[in-house]
């Protein structure tokens, strides 16, 4: 069976300092696994190599089988991703937004209409397709951008700390709208600082000075104490170490 | 195909939607022309004389003279804008979106590019139509001659500007763009003053001048004006064209460019 999302030996190094030292994890679809980590992990430069802004110095990462270094166009077509700064065009209304998306991703005409329509129904935002974006609030734009990322059907939906900035509400909603996501057969990969993002039945991969500490259920990392202690006490070892 | 083809329309759309929605850009990018054309060529008139050169056949005003160097000032300009908006998306993110398509690399910048030059080849047009207006008017064939020029002056210039984005770590760091490239292009050039014109002052400084790419861009657009060919200009524009569009995708290339040595 196919790795959904494969990550081996990767490392990366930043001149002398090494961001990233033999991470390595497989994930499955249907799953959904946050990728913990304090700030200054490596969870962004991460997250610019699975995403291809950044090439592995050493290491491979494979998309739904497709390998990022030697098939960057179909490991890449498979990959939804948000990022964790907005990339919205402000300018531009809710359909302009998702319709020049959906070219970048290749889709056109009807097809790219019928994607555009259920992403506008999945945000329940019919009625404000031809809003500028600006119009839209912090919650909505980043529902927006969720629903943008799904537009060409991806695999594995990628988000880097999306739901920073944004208020308790706003942030509940979106966990629970991504989890939901994941029951759907996607494999959702969220990085994330926040420990009550994550439910006890999610994949959960400790990063902590470039190094993956833990992969494992959220539940079994806990082991019968509160997540956040539990990632407390084991990024803290670390760190004296 | 098809593909490329839809994400270079829906690249053209955005910029043409920005540049509506920034009228005061296309306001700014007219009036510096414009600037130059009414009030810096009337006082140069009287001190400036020209004789006859080709492409020209008989005494023109300085007015006339500028006028080209004037189209190219446009273009300039427009690449060192396109540049500084894609280190603005950059740092805010937007570039990530238009780098992570699954379409190559080498497209989505050439498709960025060609955006760029559509805008700055509209201003051309917008801004020739009000010189005409102030009685400097070209041949009217030379309008059709000058759409080639302006499309390969136009990707040289897109090119140089997508370069430099390229090597810029940061938005603050602009401003030395303009100090460092644009000036220096601008006035070591033919855009104000024709090489024997510069020699007889400085011929050094001729020699510089006659290797400065936007010297030949400038030539092609004057030499296309009046419906003629300039062989020399031509290769010397696609020749610049290809060696920034190269450094463009070094650059932008995540394995060997300088978004590398960007922290993510």
């Amino acid at each position: 069976m196919v790795t959904t999302l494969g990550v081996h030996d990767v490392t990366y190094r930043y001149g002398v300092r090494t961001a990233l030292d033999g991470v390595s994890f497989d994930l499955d679809s249907g799953r959904f696994c946050a990728l913990l980590g304090p700030n200054g992990a490596g969870k962004s430069t991460l997250f610019s190599l699975m995403t291809r802004l950044l090439v592995t110095d050493q290491g491979a990462i494979s998309i739904a089988g497709f390998d990022l270094e030697r098939e960057p166009r179909a490991a890449l077509a498979r990959m939804g991703v948000v990022f964790q700064q907005q990339t919205l065009d402000l300018d531009m209304t809710v359909t302009q937004n998702l319709r020049y998306f959906a070219a970048l991703q290749g889709l056109s005409g009807k097809r790219a209409q019928k994607s555009i329509d259920a992403a506008l129904d999945r945000l329940e935002m019919r009625e404000r397709s031809g809003e500028k974006a600006r119009a839209l609030n912090g919650g909505h734009r980043r529902r927006m951008e969720i629903a943008r990322a799904l537009i060409h059907d991806p695999t594995v939906l990628l988000l880097d700390e999306p739901t920073v900035g944004l208020d308790t509400g706003s942030r509940q909603a979106i966990t629970a709208h991504v989890h939901d996501l994941a029951d759907t057969g996607l494999l959702v990969f969220w990085a994330t600082h926040l420990v009550d993002e994550i439910r006890d039945t999610d994949d959960v991969v400790v990063l902590h000075q470039g190094k993956v500490l833990a992969h494992d259920r959220a539940r079994n990392i806990a082991a019968g104490k509160p997540l956040v202690d539990a990632f407390i006490a084991m990024t803290s070892g670390q760190s004296e170490q | 195909m098809t593909a490329y083809f839809v994400a270079l329309r829906a690249i053209v759309f955005r910029e043409a939607m920005r540049f509506i929605n920034q009228r005061s850009r296309f306001l700014a990018a007219l009036v510096r022309p414009l600037v130059w054309l009414v009030v810096f060529a009337a006082g140069f008139r009287a001190a400036l004389g020209l004789s006859i050169i080709p492409p020209y056949q008989t005494y023109i005003t300085y007015e006339v003279y500028i006028v080209p160097g004037l189209c190219g000032m446009i273009q300039l300009f427009n690449g060192m804008q396109s540049s500084l908006s894609l280190v603005y998306d950059r740092e805010m993110g937007s570039m990530r979106l238009l780098l992570t398509s699954p379409l190559p690399r080498w497209w989505l910048l050439f498709c960025k590019l060609l955006a760029g030059v559509t805008v700055s080849i509209l201003q051309v047009y917008v801004f020739l139509a009000i010189a005409a207006g102030f009685g400097i008017v070209m041949p009217t064939i030379g309008y059709v001659y000058l759409f080639p020029a302006l499309v390969l002056s136009g990707l040289m210039l897109g090119a140089l500007g997508l370069f430099i984005s390229s090597t810029i770590r940061q938005l603050e760091n602009f401003a030395g763009v303009m100090n460092f490239v644009i000036f220096p292009m601008f006035f070591m050039s033919t855009a104000l003053y024709p090489l024997w014109k510069m020699a007889e002052s400085s011929p050094l400084l001729r020699t510089i001048c006659a290797f400065n790419p936007f010297t030949h861009a400038v030539e092609l657009i004057r030499f296309s004006l009046y419906a003629q060919f300039n062989g020399w200009a031509l290769l010397w524009v696609i020749v610049a064209f290809a060696v920034f569009m190269a450094g463009s995708l070094i650059g932008y290339d995540p394995a060997r460019g300088m978004v590398r040595k960007v922290r993510a």
